[in-house]
């Protein structure tokens, strides 16, 4: 009997997938703010390069993107960074965190401007007049107030980044799902896949329990 | 007109090629308290956008005290006009109060924000302005816990803690239920009786004539008549102040 074992091995994996997660929330939730300002410039040059920025994250396919950061940097530059490690970590591992976090980026900036497009005129008529300024009316009155009206979406797109961070298996990063696929090989059984089911399915309850969580703590006005 | 709190001089503002405001002058002076009244489309609220900046004049001059706003339709340069906001104060149609913060912070923002005012400096300002609006027991509320007479009195206490010389009522009573309008009207008859300057768009005309020291009547863009509310509402001189005032009588 393998079962034990092998659910070990997918836990290790889990921790892997988990890195990926948390790094890239970690980077994707700041920077996506940084593009949807971008995107909503108020010149138009810089708005145009936000603007296809967006375009090119959303229209081409994630594990295209991995390529692209893991093989790139070779293939366009001759760099050769597969040797290269940052605190212990090798460029496989920072590729896939640089591709999930531009990529996440770009779907956390479309919510945050849909959020901050969605606040009354008047919450920044009424700023005006009392005389704040332009960053102050952001961070203190429009900001605080787009993080409740965002979280649902934000939910969607967390939940979706768990299952997401499987496609690090195309550059064998030894996340769960690879572990996975290779200890269905090794012992042709379908078991590990059910395994690592069930892994991504509480995990993403933990998610889910915890976003409610922080609604409901926003609950306290309308 | 030298020591007018507000001077506005032949303000002009057009819509999209649509002249909203032609030639508009008035001034007001030190505890005056002003009602502009006039059909919808008169351009009184414009005229109220324009004089608080949040929308620009095309022409024309405005001034407060000695702070020269906009000079023959040229305004005077960003810290000018950062600075003459807290001159002025502004009570909006739907309240505009921040819905994330109670009711204590709605009017105390501001206060340390952009007064620099100490904490306990503006929460003893702010319950003042609570107490004397009836609202002490609210002060841990928030907005959306109140009655829309209420979250208009927070609004007013908000625009008040800024201690402006002059304040501007945009129709503050026109998203109110009929019952509640009662408890605004006496709020702002309060503020009259202490002399605050006031500046009050509104269509309940038997408040204006209570509580204005002058009625001013808007109509397509222009001042039609102007004068002590005796004058203006009593006995309209133009017709079409006249028939402005018999289709409401008829509502």
């Amino acid at each position: 009997m393998h079962f034990w074992p092998m659910v070990l091995a997918l836990a290790k994996g889990l921790l892997t997938s988990t890195e990926i997660f948390a790094l890239t929330l970690l980077f994707s939730l700041p920077l996506g703010l940084i593009i949807a300002l971008g995107r909503m410039s108020k010149v138009g040059f810089v708005r145009q390069i936000f603007r296809i920025y967006i375009s090119i994250m959303r229209g081409t396919p994630l594990m295209l993107q991995l390529f692209f950061f893991y093989f790139g940097p070779y293939y366009v530059f001759g760099i050769r960074l597969n040797k290269l490690s940052l605190f212990g970590v090798d460029y496989r591992f920072i590729s896939v965190i640089i591709g999930f976090s531009l990529n996440y980026a770009a779907y956390f900036a479309e919510i945050y401007r849909a959020g901050i497009e969605s606040i009354p005129v008047g919450q920044h008529e009424a700023a005006f007049v009392l005389g704040l300024t332009k960053p102050q009316t952001f961070l203190r009155i429009i900001l605080p107030q787009v993080v409740k009206r965002i979280v649902p979406p934000v939910t969607n797109e967390v939940i979706t980044l768990v299952k997401d961070t499987s496609l690090a298996f195309a550059l064998s990063v030894m996340e769960m799902f690879t572990m996975a696929k290779m200890e269905a090989a090794a012992h042709t059984t379908m078991v590990p896949f059910i395994v690592a089911g069930v892994f991504y399915y509480v995990f993403n309850f933990a998610v889910a329990w915890s976003m409610e969580r922080v609604e409901k703590s926003l609950n306290y006005y309308r | 007109m030298a020591n007018a709190v507000l001077a506005i001089a032949h303000a002009a503002k057009s819509f999209g090629g649509v002249q909203v405001l032609k030639d508009i002058s008035l001034s007001v002076a030190k505890g005056d308290v002003l009602a502009l009244i006039g059909p919808s489309g008169s351009g009184k609220s414009t005229l109220l956008r324009c004089a608080t900046l949040l929308e620009t004049l095309d022409g024309g001059t405005l001034r407060y005290d000695d702070i020269a706003v906009v000079e023959d339709g040229v305004y005077a340069p960003k810290e000018v006009l950062h600075a003459v906001k807290s001159r002025f104060g502004l009570v909006f149609q739907n309240f505009n109060l921040f819905p994330h913060l109670s009711v204590m912070q709605n009017i105390t923002l501001a206060q340390t924000a952009v007064l620099h005012r100490s904490r306990e400096e503006a929460a003893g300002t702010a319950w003042e302005l609570l107490c004397k609006m009836g609202l002490a027991d609210r002060a841990d509320a928030y907005p959306c816990e109140l009655s829309g007479g209420q979250q208009q009195r927070v609004s007013i206490a908000r625009a008040l803690a800024m201690n402006p010389g002059i304040l501007f009522f945009d129709e503050p009573t026109s998203a109110l239920d009929p019952e509640l309008t009662g408890e605004i009207l006496k709020v702002i008859r309060g503020l009259a009786a202490e002399h605050m300057t006031m500046v009050i768009v509104t269509h309940e005309i038997g408040f204006a004539r209570n509580v204005a020291d002058r009625v001013i009547f808007m109509a397509g863009g222009v001042i039609v008549e102007e004068g002590r509310p005796g004058d203006v509402i009593d006995n309209p001189r133009s017709d079409r102040t006249r028939a402005f005032l018999a289709n409401l009588d008829r509502k």
